[in-house]
C-alpha cells in the first residue's frame, strides 16, 4: 500500500494550495468541462491555440487535492508546448496513472511522476486523470464553449492509452 | 459500557482482525455494508455442503430441506420485525428492489395522472428515483418534505403537503447521510388519517434498533441483509397482506404462478406472487442466521452501545477545530457525517484509509441532502455494535493527521 507521503507529496499539496493558471480565459479557442460523476467534482479547461502552439491555458473548478494539483501541473507542463506535445503527454500521464506503463517508458513525464502513486489507489485514478481527459475533450471541440460543456469527457476516446 | 462485552463480540468477526497497511482496521463504513460473523459464514457453508437444492419443486430430500430452511428464514425475519403473518414477508434482492417492487406492484396500479407522492429531503436515491420514474410515466407529482439545519424533517410542512390528490408516502426511517431518526410512527398515523399508505425505507434502521412494524402500522417496510451482518443480494419487503394481494406482480416467471396456458396465467398467492424464479436461497438462509445472531445479542443492547459510540465520537470530533458535523438531530443513529475545512472528502478518505480507518466519502446516494447543506460531498463514519471507543480515537487521530498533511 502506498504511504500517504508517496501520493500527498509537498509538490502536490503546494499545487493544491496555490494552483497555477487558475481562472478563466477571455479568448479561448478550445474549452471543455469534465465531470467526475462518482463525486460530483468538475474541472473546466480553457486554452488558446495559436496555430499549433498552446500560448495560454487556464482551469478552474471544484475538486479534490489530487485532481486540482493534477490540473495545475498539467497547465504548467503544456503551456507553450505544441498540441502534438500535449497529446503525447496526455497518453503518457494516462498510461502512468492506470499502471499500464512504468516510469522508464514515459520519457516526457518529468515532474508529473509524483502522481505515479495513484495506480495503487484505484478509486483515485479518476481524480488524477480528469483534467487530462478534459484537456483531450477541449482539443477535440469546436472553437467555442458551447455544447461541448454538456458532454462527459470521461467517455471521450483517448488514443490507445 | 456496562455488560456489553464488545471484545467478545469482535471475536465473532474474522475480518475485524485485519490489518490495513500495517495498521489495525477500524471499520467505520457500516451504513454502506456491515461485516459478517462466523456464525453466518458457517451457516452458509452448512447450507451449501449439506442442504442445497432448488426449493418448492422436487420431492427429494434436499429440495424439501432447502424449502424448509428457506421458509424458516422467512419466519425468522417475520419475528425480527414483528410481522403478523409470514406471507407478508417477501424476499427481495435488497432494499432497492423492494422499493421498486412497491413502485411497480402498487404505484403503477393505483397512482395516476395528477396524483401526488410525498417523499422527504432525507431519502436515499433508491427511494427517490423509482417514484420519479413512476411520476414521469403517469404524470404524477412528487412533493418533498423539507428539513431544518439540524437535518430533521419539518413535520408541520409534511402535514401541509396532504390534499385529496395525495396517494402515497415514502419516508426513510433513518437518514443514511446524516443519521437522523425520523418520527415515522407519527407520520404514518397522519397519512392514515388521510387514507394514504406509507412505505418506510428501513435500510439504516433495521440493523441498529428494535423495529416493530405492527406498532409502526406502516404499510410497507424494506431493508437489506448485507447491512445487517447478512449476505449481499438479499433483503425483504414487508407489506400488509391486504395491499400485497391487490398489487400486480413485479416480475413474471416460475414460482409466481398457479397455472399457465398461452390464453391465461393465474398468479400464485403471496408471498410467492412476488418471488419469481429461483431466489437467492443461501442468502435468505444466511440472513435468517444473521437475525438470530443479532437477536441473541439484543437490538436494545446494540442500540445502547451504538449510542455510546455516537455520543463519544460527536464530542471528540467537535473538539477538533476546523471540522464540521452535518446532521445534529436530537434523535440520531450512529452516523457521523463531517467535513474538514479546506480538505476535499476524497482526500480525507484516502488519508484516513492509510491510517487503517475505513469511512465512506462522497454524496452517499443522497444528493438532495448534500444540496441542502451546500456541500458536494462529506466524509461519513458509521458505527456498528462491534465498534469500540478506541476506533473512535483512531478516527479522530486520523482527522488530525489529515489536517497536518494539509496544514
Amino acid at each position: 500500500m502506498a504511504d500517504y507521503k508517496s501520493l500527498y507529496q509537498e509538490v502536490i499539496l503546494d499545487h493544491n494550495r496555490k494552483p497555477r493558471n487558475y481562472g478563466t480565459l477571455e479568448h479561448a479557442s478550445h474549452h471543455a468541462v469534465g465531470h467526475n460523476p462518482l463525486c460530483g467534482d468538475h474541472i473546466s479547461v480553457a486554452l488558446n491555440l495559436d496555430r499549433e502552439c498552446i500560448d495560454c491555458i487556464a482551469f478552474q473548478g471544484e475538486a479534490c487535492a489530487i485532481c486540482k494539483a493534477s490540473a495545475s501541473m498539467m497547465t504548467a507542463a503544456i503551456k507553450g508546448k505544441t498540441r502534438g506535445d500535449a497529446e503525447t503527454l496526455i497518453q503518457e500521464f494516462l498510461a502512468m496513472a492506470t499502471g499500464k506503463r512504468d516510469l522508464d517508458g514515459l520519457p516526457h513525464i518529468g515532474r508529473l511522476a509524483v502522481f505515479a502513486g495513484v495506480r495503487d489507489l484505484p478509486t483515485r485514478v479518476k481524480c488524477a486523470i480528469l483534467p487530462w481527459h478534459t484537456l483531450h475533450a477541449a482539443f477535440n471541440s469546436v472553437a467555442s464553449t458551447s455544447t461541448e460543456a454538456e458532454e462527459d469527457p470521461m467517455h471521450a476516446p483517448i488514443g490507445n492509452a | 459500557m456496562g455488560s456489553f462485552d464488545v471484545e467478545r463480540i469482535r471475536a465473532d468477526f474474522p475480518i475485524l482482525a485485519l490489518k490495513i497497511g500495517g495498521k489495525p482496521l477500524a471499520y467505520l463504513d457500516n451504513a454502506a455494508s456491515s461485516q459478517m460473523p462466523q456464525a453466518v459464514i458457517e451457516r452458509l457453508v452448512r447450507y451449501q455442503t449439506t442442504q442445497h437444492a432448488n426449493i418448492n419443486r422436487g420431492v427429494h430430500y434436499l429440495s424439501e430441506t432447502a424449502t424448509f430452511e428457506y421458509d424458516e428464514a422467512r419466519r425468522k425475519l417475520q419475528r425480527f420485525i414483528n410481522v403478523r403473518e409470514d406471507r407478508e414477508v417477501i424476499f427481495t434482492s435488497g432494499t432497492t428492489e423492494a422499493i421498486n417492487l412497491v413502485m411497480h406492484g402498487y404505484g403503477r396500479k393505483f397512482i395516476g395522472a395528477g396524483d401526488e407522492i410525498i417523499l422527504t429531503t432525507l431519502e436515499h436515491h433508491s427511494n427517490i428515483v423509482p417514484w420519479q420514474m413512476l411520476a414521469e410515466e403517469k404524470g404524477a407529482k412528487i412533493r418533498v418534505v423539507p428539513i431544518n439545519d439540524a437535518g430533521e424533517l419539518l413535520i408541520g410542512e409534511y402535514e401541509k403537503l396532504f390534499n385529496e390528490r395525495t396517494k402515497f408516502v415514502g419516508v426513510t426511517h433513518v437518514s443514511n447521510a446524516l443519521g437522523t431518526i425520523n418520527p415515522v410512527k407519527q407520520m404514518i398515523a397522519f397519512a392514515h388519517a388521510h387514507g394514504v399508505p406509507v412505505l418506510v425505507d428501513g435500510a439504516q434502521a433495521a440493523p441498529h434498533m428494535k423495529v416493530d412494524v405492527a406498532d409502526l402500522d406502516c404499510d410497507f417496510y424494506a431493508f437489506s441483509g448485507h447491512k445487517l451482518c447478512g449476505p449481499t443480494g438479499i433483503g425483504i419487503l414487508y407489506g400488509k397482506a391486504a395491499l400485497l394481494e391487490r398489487m400486480q406482480p413485479f416480475k413474471g416467471g416460475g414460482d409466481m404462478i398457479l397455472s399457465v396456458t398461452f390464453e391465461k396465467t393465474t398468479y400464485n398467492t403471496i408471498p410467492h406472487k412476488f418471488e419469481a424464479g429461483t431466489p437467492p436461497i443461501a442468502a435468505a438462509i444466511g440472513l435468517g442466521a444473521a437475525v438470530d445472531y443479532l437477536s441473541a445479542i439484543g437490538m436494545e443492547a446494540i442500540a445502547a452501545h451504538e449510542l455510546d459510540l455516537l455520543n463519544y465520537a460527536t464530542a471528540e470530533v467537535n473538539r477538533v477545530p476546523g471540522v464540521r458535523i452535518l446532521g445534529t438531530a436530537g434523535k440520531k443513529a450512529a452516523v457521523l457525517s463531517f467535513t474538514v475545512d479546506g480538505v476535499h472528502p476524497h482526500d480525507v478518505g484516502t488519508l484516513l484509509n492509510q491510517e487503517g480507518v475505513a469511512v465512506r466519502t462522497g454524496h452517499h446516494c443522497a444528493q438532495p441532502v448534500m444540496q441542502r447543506f451546500r456541500v458536494p460531498a462529506t466524509s461519513r463514519a458509521s458505527f456498528a455494535f462491534y465498534n469500540t471507543l478506541a476506533e473512535v480515537d483512531a478516527l479522530v487521530a486520523g482527522i488530525r493527521t489529515v489536517q497536518k498533511v494539509f496544514a
